[in-house]
């Protein structure tokens, strides 16, 4: 290690001389000429960086102490707004204290520690040589005191019992891990011959007569808070229940799946299985707002732009004797994002 | 008070009970019936429709025909109702500035007493949803937490989850809330305006519609955590991280690494 | 000190203290090697120090939310100051993260500082990786540390995700959806990884309890041992410098550990984590009272995840949906696969490999501790801009409806633009770089021939007018002569002196097609020759006539070699 204050400083020009005796590169000029700094040469600027030093550490001490005095003057309380002067008052405080150490240190270090670079030499990495034999020696005396090179069937014994310990970790793990691994539940949703569409999240049930043209209804089924597992029930139950003019209806999934052009279909996304709801209900397209996959509802949920491929399952409906709509039957496809076995 | 005492013993009591029981209960219809309110008359008067279709004739009548039956540049207005004619025009959305991919809000072109007339006149075209009465649309009387769950459900795909407004196909988009009257957010809700889809009082009831006002209303204000950033999500809080965070941190690196004079 | 004087209460104290500890560790020997090793001093040596802090501020914040926090999917119903979810039912994740941020003194300060700061730890990690990449600082000896760092790199990535779907609400349950989406579409076996990762259906129950474990265990545990051993390499390595005067190879040069970095490295610890908490303080983030307990019915626009997810979000939303297929009755979603793990896919593992790949294509074993300035590797700077654009597309296009909103235009539009952008503007972004970096080395070029402008006009008896150029000085001038251009990789011929055909020259073929794409376009620095013939060149006039007349040569001149095969610069040859 070494300073270099007074490195040599090199010639300005290269002297011209004759092109031949130049060197094929420039050397390097070494090491600038150190510039004191103001505090270096002026005792009065020296005292006041230490001033400034000791200024910002009590900026620090007064964060600290408005924070404590903060946090019992300013509870949290009950309303927005005296939950944000909660915030503000703790968090000023706590970032004054930080930030007034942080200053006074990287000042000091700046303004009043010695500024002359120094210099270390580096080494390269790689051993030498001499080490590097030692190295394999010592290796191959263990290899040898070990008569490991000798001993086949030991060797294999080892290896496989290494290779076959972590099994039982695994496959616990992995027994376990899925719960039940019934993977078919994908396939089946809530839904049934004869369970009632009911507004989500009350669960109301929906008379036929109540959904007007240009409508659209958030419908789980039936029943949903009594299931085990409500939530992931509604995960796949979800449905967007609208009703369009029937003249304006291109196509559907299923004959007579709709009721009087009140068609149900299902919420989750065909792509990666958000819930679509934005209907826009003069083009009568569906729009997710995760990814913008875009269903035309009047041609049988078909995509008309974005990621997903497939129209959004559509849910067969009918009327009960007292007029509330009810499903025909659960839906005649997986609803919700592809997976591998999903038409098997 | 003897007087008082002794009228009430007086045969004629019961009538004059009657009769001021019918006179508050009267009173309390005029107030509160749900056709009636400061906004709109109930008994819209023939003179109120008269000045309406007058307006009517001269403001709307090259879209919407000169009997409001439609064009091809504006729909029909026979059974939209006068609360469909106080939004639209009282948002300034009407009369309509083409070009576009929806009709925006604007500065409003009437006065309420015009819009009234207006809505008079449309609502005698045909039957419709009427105007709210300001009880409809008190937030204070409505629940935020049920009107919060409602409109998680509801509203927010299209809205933002606090209202503070989303994107939708080709250009159109769901507006802020935050500034919107009660009266006009119930209004928007039961008639469905453009691209919106229709709210009727059978999927929302008035009182849901109501908490669903609760909830915009405290909507918007101050957010407990300080700046709110837009409350528009994880977007702007990625950029201010970027913007003031990083900038601050390397503008102190860049003081840090800098010679001091 | 002096050694006459009495040493003094503490000062025995401290020896006292010293003298237990060596003899127990030999710490002696330690501090004697470490306590004044040398770090170069420059700013941007600084971005990595940001991650580490603010990954020590997370971790500060982060035992405080433990505290208060109940990883559970249990449902609950919240009562509170919080009037909008009062008596709403949730999970207890949920109403106890509202009861940290309402009720705990302090606890919505620690939640806001916690997730800032693991938004700037994301931030910090990507802009010091990108430091190392623009300047070289991966090569050898570095290439460990750099796939160490990267690995931080994706641990972040994975801290961030768990961290952001603990608090159970709809947000980022949507995200959640998402992410099973993803895995649902891997083939084969995705049902079955997202029953894995979900423990059944989706949402299911074990979630929230095994993403907290993830989050608070086993994430930070591995991202604390390998900051321990990115931090050994830095130590063991030496950092690396920027050329400069008496800068070289074999030496590193700067301030000693104690007492300059205690002070500076131990300061920006606190501004770090006094700017995290100034934001804590006033700005609010991941409000999840504004988005309610997680249901999968709702979701809400503006439904995105933090930036560092965001490419991801964009990619889906770029990727048109024809591209899912049906084989034989099996559903392969390429819409899904192709963008949630092919295009993550290639942009990381690009990123993981470029130092390898470099170094195989420049054949190139020796040691570098001098950092390139971004300008003198037009290939690599090119290259790193054209990731960072292809990023910053996918990101803009994540946040696509909301610059449909904001700016007035058509969703369909701009996700049209961008699909055409992902394509174009990479390779746009390579070309404009490397013409900027070829540029500005021609720039150099010129400054050390001719000098500094000095504005001072000179008119001669003659009636000529000439600027006076002012020399540059050695300092100034070594910077920009210090450092190699590297040329095409030359190879041994296909056939030796007997006509055999050499094992191995199809490889070395390839490897030297692909080291003419790097280096065929270079800028070579200024030899003392050339210096020398652009002062001599105007040696019968004055000096600074010749700095004059060479300017008006210098548009042809200090041209880019192209061939791969003249080495000579144009500018030389011009002489």
């Amino acid at each position: 290690m070494s300073t270099h204050d007074n490195g040599h400083e090199a010639g300005h020009d290269v002297v011209v001389h004759d092109g031949d005796a130049l060197p094929a590169r420039f050397e390097n000029p070494g090491f600038e000429k150190h510039h004191p700094r103001m505090g270096d040469l002026d005792e009065h600027a020296n005292k006041k960086s230490e001033r400034i030093v000791v200024a910002l550490f009590t900026i620090s001490i007064l964060g600290t102490l408005f924070f404590l005095i903060a946090y019992f003057v300013w509870p949290p309380g009950t309303t927005p707004v005296e939950m944000r002067r909660s915030n503000l008052a703790l968090g000023l405080g706590l970032a004054f204290a930080l930030l007034g150490i942080g200053t006074a240190a990287i000042h000091w270090a700046k303004a009043l520690m010695n500024d002359h670079e120094k210099s270390e030499e580096r080494h390269e990495q790689r051993s030498d040589d001499d080490t590097r034999a030692g190295a394999i020696e010592v290796l191959k005396d263990g290899a040898a005191d070990s008569a490991i090179g000798r001993r086949g069937v030991l060797k294999g014994a080892m290896i496989t019992a290494l290779a076959l310990f972590p099994l039982p970790i695994v496959l616990a793990l992995i027994g376990n891990i899925g719960e039940d691994w019934n993977i078919g539940q994908l396939k089946h949703t809530m839904w049934k011959k004869g369970t009632r569409l009911t507004t989500d999240p009350v669960g109301r049930p929906v008379k036929a007569s109540d959904v007007t043209i240009g409508s659209v209804w958030h419908i789980i089924p039936e029943g949903l808070d009594k299931e085990p597992h409500p939530l992931d029930e509604k995960a796949k139950a979800v449905v967007l229940l609208l009703r369009l003019d029937p003249r304006d209806i291109k196509r559907e999934q299923g004959v007579g799946w709709s009721y009087d052009g009140i068609l149900a279909f299902s919420k989750i996304c065909t792509h990666v299985g958000c819930p679509v709801a934005l209907y826009e209900q003069q083009t009568h397209h569906l729009l997710c707002p995760c990814h913008q996959s875009t269903f035309d509802v009047a041609d049988g949920a078909k995509v008309i732009f974005g990621p997903a491929k497939r129209p959004l399952p559509q849910l067969p409906i009918t009327v009960d004797d007292e007029g509330y709509l009810v499903a025909q039957s659960d839906f005649h496809q997986p609803v919700g994002p592809s997976f591998w076995e999903r038409l098997k | 008070m003897k007087a008082l005492a002794a009228r009430r013993h007086d045969r004629r009591a019961p009538i004059v009970l009657l009769l001021l029981a019918l006179l508050l209960t009267g009173g309390l219809y005029a107030a509160f019936a749900p056709s009636a309110s400061a906004a709109a008359p109930t008994s819209a008067s023939a003179d109120d429709i008269a000045k309406g279709k007058q307006l009517f004739q001269a403001n709307c009548s090259t879209c919407h025909g000169p009997s409001a039956a439609g064009t091809a540049s504006g729909p029909s207005l026979i059974g939209v109702g006068a609360a469909a004619v106080d939004f639209q025009v009282g948002t300034g959305r009407m009369p309509a500035v083409m070009d576009g991919p929806q009709v925006e809000a604007k500065p409003v072109q009437f006065s309420q007493e015009q819009i009234n007339q207006l809505a008079a006149y449309v609502a005698s075209l045909g039957p419709g949803p009427a105007i709210p009465t300001a009880e409809e649309v008190d937030p204070a009387k409505g629940d935020p937490a049920t009107g919060m769950a409602l409109f998680r459900t509801n509203c927010a795909m299209c809205h933002n989850a606090v209202g503070a407004g989303g994107a939708l196909s080709r250009g159109k988009f769901a507006p802020n809330l935050w500034e919107t009257s009660p009266t006009h957010l119930f209004e928007a809700m039961l008639t469905g305006p453009q691209s919106m889809p229709v709210f009727n009082n059978a999927n929302l009831t008035p009182d849901e519609k109501r908490d669903i006002i609760a909830f915009i209303n405290e909507q918007g204000g101050a957010a407990p955590g300080g700046l709110d950033l837009g409350a528009i999500g994880p977007v702007s809080e990625g950029l201010w991280a970027w913007v003031v965070g990083l900038g601050l941190l390397i503008g102190a690196a860049v003081w840090i690494g800098a010679k001091s004079s | 000190m002096s050694t006459t004087a009495a040493p003094t209460r503490t000062e025995r104290l401290a020896a006292g203290t010293a003298d237990y500890l060596d003899q127990r560790t030999g710490l002696g020997a330690a501090v004697k090697t470490f306590a004044r090793k040398i770090f170069p001093d420059h700013w941007s040596f600084l971005l990595g120090e940001i991650a580490l802090y603010s990954f020590i501020t997370l971790i500060i914040s982060g035992i405080f939310l433990t505290m208060f926090f109940v990883p559970s999917m249990t449902e609950t119903v919240y009562h509170g100051p919080w009037a909008s979810l009062n008596g709403v039912q949730m999970s207890e994740a949920f109403s106890s993260t509202l009861r940290l941020s309402f009720e705990v003194r302090g606890g919505l300060l620690m939640r806001q500082i916690h997730h800032w700061a693991a938004l700037i730890f994301m931030a910090s990690i990507v802009t010091h990786m990108f430091r190392i990449f623009f300047t070289g600082a991966f090569r050898k000896p570095r290439e460990l540390n750099w796939l160490v760092g990267f690995t931080l790199l994706i641990l972040g990535l994975l801290a961030g995700f768990s961290g952001y779907s603990l608090p159970d609400d709809v947000l980022s349950g949507n995200g959640l959806r998402i992410a099973d989406g993803v895995a649902l579409a891997v083939p084969i076996i995705g049902t079955y990884a997202s029953y894995l990762l979900f423990g059944g259906q989706f949402p299911g129950q074990d979630l929230i309890p095994r993403l907290f474990t993830v989050h608070i265990l086993v994430v930070p545990g591995l991202i604390l041992a390998l900051i321990g051993l990115h931090l050994f390499f830095v130590v063991l390595h030496k950092h690396t410098q920027y050329p400069g005067s008496g800068r070289s190879n074999k030496n590193v040069v700067g301030y000693p550990l104690f007492p300059i970095y205690v002070a500076k490295a131990g300061g920006y610890f606190f501004l770090v984590f006094g700017v995290i908490a100034l934001m804590g303080a006033t700005m609010s983030i991941n409000p999840v009272w504004s988005y309610g307990p997680f249901d999968p019915s709702p979701v809400s626009a503006g439904a995105q995840p933090d930036w560092y997810m965001l490419f991801l979000e964009g990619a889906l939303r770029l990727m048109p949906g024809q591209a899912e297929i049906v084989i034989g009755g099996f559903t392969l979603s390429l819409n899904i696969i192709v963008p949630a793990m092919i295009v993550p896919g290639v942009l990381f593992t690009a990123l993981a490999i470029y130092p390898f790949l470099e170094a195989w294509v420049t054949g190139d074993k020796r040691e570098h501790h001098l950092l390139d300035r971004p300008r003198n590797r037009p290939f690599r700077t090119g290259f790193g801009v054209s990731l960072l654009v292809a990023f910053l597309i996918l990101v803009l296009a994540g946040s696509n409806d909301l610059i449909a909103t904001h700016f007035h235009l058509s969703i369909n539009d701009i996700t049209w633009a961008f699909r055409v952008l992902i394509f174009v503007g990479p390779w746009f972004a390579f070309w404009v770089t490397k013409r900027i970096c070829l540029g500005l080395q021609r720039k150099d070029r010129e400054l050390v021939l001719h000098g500094h402008e000095t504005g001072r006009i000179v008119r001669f008896a003659s009636g000529e007018y000439i600027e006076v150029h002012k020399p540059l000085d050695a300092h100034e001038r070594w910077i920009r002569v210090q450092h190699d251009a590297i040329r095409p990789l030359e190879i041994e011929p296909a056939e030796d002196s007997r006509g055999v055909r050499r094992k191995g020259y199809r490889i070395d073929r390839m490897r030297q097609r692909i080291s003419t794409v790097f280096y065929e376009d270079r800028v070579e620095p200024v030899t003392p020759a050339e210096l020398a013939a652009a002062h001599s060149h105007g040696e019968h006039d004055s000096l600074a006539a010749a700095d004059a007349h060479a300017e008006v040569t210098a548009g042809v001149g200090a041209g880019v070699v192209s061939d791969g095969r003249d080495h000579l610069s144009a500018d030389a040859r011009d002489h």
